[in-house]
């Protein structure tokens, strides 16, 4: 592959600017290929994050061409046809230095959500058997192989109106451990994902779903967080 | 009641108040459709529904519901567009929603007396 790609990064914190660099195109370059060449060849100053280059770890999720994306498994051809590239970091996280942003939020927003798994079972006991076939242990594997990559929290509007707001992963993994028959702390993640900045906040807008790279429905599992939270609240278990 | 049932009350009452105002927009629209024929007219339409004790009824439990989910609607924008603490979303929500409520019944009373009842 021949040719250049007129790139755009964002340098500095929240009151940055976008900085152009040349970089050479490469025949199934990444976005993450781009913005290492940037900082190993061009600026050696330039500040982000990866680990894994492989899709497992979730570090590297920028907003490329204003969409937010894994960079490490988005390949330059599938988003820069025009041969320009706009690299920004996530949406709706403070940023602490040009595609560095600050994930606390994000991240202990996962624990107001009740994300922590709850035994009931002790060592002493045998493993819990649970059918694969199970509706409730399906619930679950549908939401389960999320990265925490802050993909879906970068593209939800509602996190951007109401920064109170628990946000797709963490009502995604609150889901999967409501759905969890091992877990024995069901009623206190209801009370903690109800109400105005929980699950009954959420649009129906899909941005998560249409984002997530590992192709989960955030949006399908809040659905179910409400129809549990209504539940709870009409059968008084609230 | 904890906060979160008393939001999650709300969430719930929005959703069962849209389903009254569904079949009661619907009965509304497609009565204006057949109903109308010389004009949308006020001596029309007093002469229709004005006295009536079964349209009055209908036209009360359109106004409450709307006046019951409106205002958690306006909470939500409120909320989400612009910075006003909740203690004053909550106030400016609920005075809307008396104020549809007062109007809604005013109307539908006056209606009513107007056509003879």
């Amino acid at each position: 592959m021949q040719g250049t790609l007129s790139v755009s990064v964002w340098r500095g914190g929240e009151a940055g600017s976008f900085q152009s660099y040349e970089v050479p195109r490469r025949g199934n370059q990444t976005v993450l290929d781009v913005v290492t060449y940037v900082q190993r060849k061009l600026d050696g100053s330039l500040s982000y994050r990866f680990a894994c280059r492989v899709g497992m770890c979730g570090s590297c999720a920028m907003m490329v061409n204003g969409r937010p994306r894994w960079t490490c498994r988005t390949r330059v051809s599938r988003v820069a046809s025009s041969g320009k590239l706009t690299i920004a970091p996530l949406r709706n996280l403070p940023v602490i230095k040009d595609l560095t942003v600050d994930m606390t939020d994000f991240f202990d927003k996962w624990a107001k959500a009740g994300g922590v798994f709850k035994p009931t079972a002790t060592r002493a006991e045998d493993f819990a058997a649970i059918r694969p076939t199970d509706s409730k242990r399906r619930h679950a594997d549908a939401g389960i192989e999320c990265i925490g990559c802050g993909i879906c929290y970068a593209a939800c509007d509602v996190v951007a109106w109401k920064p109170g707001y628990l946000g797709p992963a963490a009502l995604n993994r609150a889901w999967t451990l409501v759905n969890d028959t091992r877990d024995g702390n069901g009623a206190a993640r209801l009370r903690a994902v109800a109400g105005d900045d929980g699950c009954l906040a959420c649009h129906s807008q899909q941005g998560c779903q249409e984002h997530c790279p590992k192709h989960l429905n955030p949006t399908a599992a809040i659905a179910g967080l409400k129809r549990a939270v209504a539940v709870a609240a009409l059968k008084g278990r609230l | 009641m904890s906060a979160e049932k008393l939001q999650t009350c709300l969430w719930l009452v929005q959703r069962i108040s849209a389903s009254v105002l569904a079949v009661a927009v619907a009965v509304h629209l497609i009565t204006i459709i057949a109903a109308v024929q010389g004009g949308l007219t006020a001596a029309e339409i007093i002469a229709r529904v004005g006295g009536n004790g079964a349209w009055a009824a209908f036209y009360g439990v359109f106004v409450v519901a709307a006046a019951v989910h409106a205002p958690i609607g306006v909470r939500t924008v409120l909320q989400e567009m612009t910075p006003l603490p909740n203690f004053f979303v909550n106030a400016l929500s609920a005075l809307f929603g008396i104020g549809l409520l007062i109007m809604g019944l005013d109307a539908v009373s006056i209606l009513y007396r107007l056509g003879g009842g």
